[in-house]
């Protein structure tokens, strides 16, 4: 690991400040996917500013009716809240799917949105990856690709968001709020949040420099059957081949996102609205302009599958 | 195991010698980063926390991980180094009554933490229950992942007791029950690579009053 200094911020707006301020400086929450890769030198942050004092640990009612998650709620914590299990069931559903307990605990809302691709060849630094050096090349295209994008990547990049919780957070139409240096706030649209590969694979999201998550809100209820539906190579622990995040309404109308297939949670909704003729309408749609390689071709049929699956489970279970 | 001699080559030696010679060269470090970097070898970190009851204070490297503080400032070798990546368990420890990797958390991000390792569940005279039925229950085989094991499980119960559902619960809306597999879904955090997850799982309904 690289040395960095540290300090222990007491406000919002004074942490972002602090990484404004230094170049290469970073935010530090649970510190789960950032230490890992400080480890292996993908991440040489030299200056770490420790947010967790920042107070942002509650969930609280919204005016609008819905629920503002703090920054630093942990995903445990997350997912046991009663108004969560209760209201949006998908979010506790994804977020028990993924990492484990002892991860679970310690990772932050934020910092799961913010977690890094698990692409084999961004973790090896031996390798060509734009992402973790731009302009070097990518090792994943031609390689194995089994984990990797099927759709929205580029010739620059095929890396997948890891995340689960962010599949759910697309579904629930999330807000990610935040703050900079200025003390100026700006509520981003999650379906805004993170961004496709392009030529820039190493930009990951709509924050600029500085910019501090504060809190994550979801909108009022929306009713609905919640599943979360995720496939992977082990029955835990493990991340998605491909998941399905989707509330389903009595009527057979419905939200759907995918995960595991793209560089941010994949949702349409000219897709959604085929929910009601079915699973291989709504993926013949959510994936069209798909571009597999011939490693997770298989992602695709898998796609319709899973959501199938998750659409028999709402029936069944009615 | 209170008759026990004390080995003449301590694991701890045989392990610290055969991991030297696993070590490889660092990989190139990104050189695209800008902003002043610290010397190698930085001006130390002062942090205090609780370590089994007892207050410990340390000057440590920033970069010293919650494991590698116990371990080798604090000679509590009893939490185990596996993977150093989060993914084997071996270095569960429980920080304020939780169980997280002590090797993805930084020391001095532990400010004011109160921290339970292994040594702090029990004594060789008077066990943990949890460390009272791995042993009755033959819950390992080499015994490198029982630290984290145990520590994973003391959470576990709370986790449980507290409500925190889990991926393989039928209503998520209801208060979790102990159950085989509500176990080694909660224990999936904790790889054995010996293998001994059903007696691991009866060792832990044993404790918890259920059937595995």
């Amino acid at each position: 690991m690289k040395a960095f200094t540290y300090e222990r911020a007491h406000d919002p707006v004074a942490a972002a400040r602090a990484v404004a301020a230094r170049p290469g400086a970073r935010f530090i929450a649970g510190g789960t996917n950032l230490l890992d890769l400080m480890k292996i030198e993908v991440e040489t942050p030299v200056h770490l500013v420790d947010v967790q004092d920042l107070k942002l640990d509650r969930i609280e009612p919204t005016d609008a009716g819905g629920l503002r998650i703090g920054a630093l709620v942990t995903n445990t914590d997350l997912a046991a809240d009663a108004r969560v299990r209760r209201d949006y069931g998908v979010l506790t559903r994804a977020i028990v799917a993924g990492a484990s307990g002892q991860l679970r605990n310690k990772a932050t809302t934020a910092g799961n949105l913010l977690q890094r691709t698990r692409c084999a060849y961004f973790y090896d630094t031996n390798m060509p990856c734009n992402k973790r050096k731009p302009g070097s090349g990518c090792a994943a295209i031609g390689g194995v690709s089994r984990q990797l994008a099927v759709i929205g990547s580029s010739d620059k990049c095929i890396a997948t968001h890891p995340s689960d919780m962010a599949v759910a957070m697309r579904v629930l139409d999330a807000t990610v709020e935040t703050v900079n240096a200025a003390g100026e706030t700006r509520a981003i649209p999650i379906a805004d949040f993170h961004r496709l590969p392009g030529d820039t694979p190493h930009i990951e999201t709509a924050l600029a420099p500085g910019e501090l998550i504060t809190a994550v809100t979801l909108p009022k209820p929306i009713g609905g059957r919640h599943v979360y539906e995720k496939v992977r190579d082990r029955a835990s622990y493990a991340f998605a081949l491909v998941s399905v995040a989707a509330v389903i309404q009595p009527d057979g109308t419905g939200r759907v996102a995918l995960g595991g297939v793209a560089h941010k949670p994949w949702r349409d909704a000219a897709a959604e609205a085929e929910l009601p003729r079915g699973a291989r309408a709504v993926t013949a749609k959510l994936l069209a302009g798909a571009k597999p390689t011939h490693d997770n071709a298989f992602k695709l049929p898998l796609a319709e599958r899973t959501l199938a699956a998750a659409m028999a489970e709402v029936r069944t279970t009615a | 195991m209170p008759n026990m001699p004390e080995p003449v080559v301590s694991r701890r030696g045989v392990l610290a010698g055969g991991a030297a010679t696993a070590v490889v060269a660092a990989s190139p470090a990104n050189a695209a980063r800008v902003g002043e970097r610290p010397a190698a070898d930085p001006a130390p970190v002062k942090v205090s926390f609780k370590v089994n009851g007892e207050r410990r204070d340390l000057a440590l490297d920033a970069r010293t991980t919650l494991l590698d503080a116990l371990r080798e400032h604090l000679h509590l070798t009893g939490t185990k180094k596996g993977c150093d990546h989060g993914q084997c368990g071996a270095c569960t420890v429980l920080v304020d009554g939780v169980r997280i990797n002590s090797c993805l958390s930084l020391a001095v991000m532990h400010e004011g933490d109160d921290v339970t390792t292994v040594e702090g569940l029990g004594t060789p005279e008077k066990l943990h229950p949890l460390q009272a039925a791995f042993v009755k229950h033959d819950g390992y085989q080499c015994g490198y992942c029982t630290p984290g094991q145990i520590c994973s499980a003391v959470g576990v119960l709370d986790e449980i007791k507290r409500g925190v559902p889990s991926h393989v619960q039928g209503d998520i809306a209801a208060s979790p029950a102990f159950s085989n597999i509500e176990v080694r879904e909660r224990m999936s955090g904790n790889i054995c690579r010996c293998g001994a997850y059903s007696n691991i799982a009866e060792a832990i309904a044993d404790v918890a009053g259920g059937k595995a």
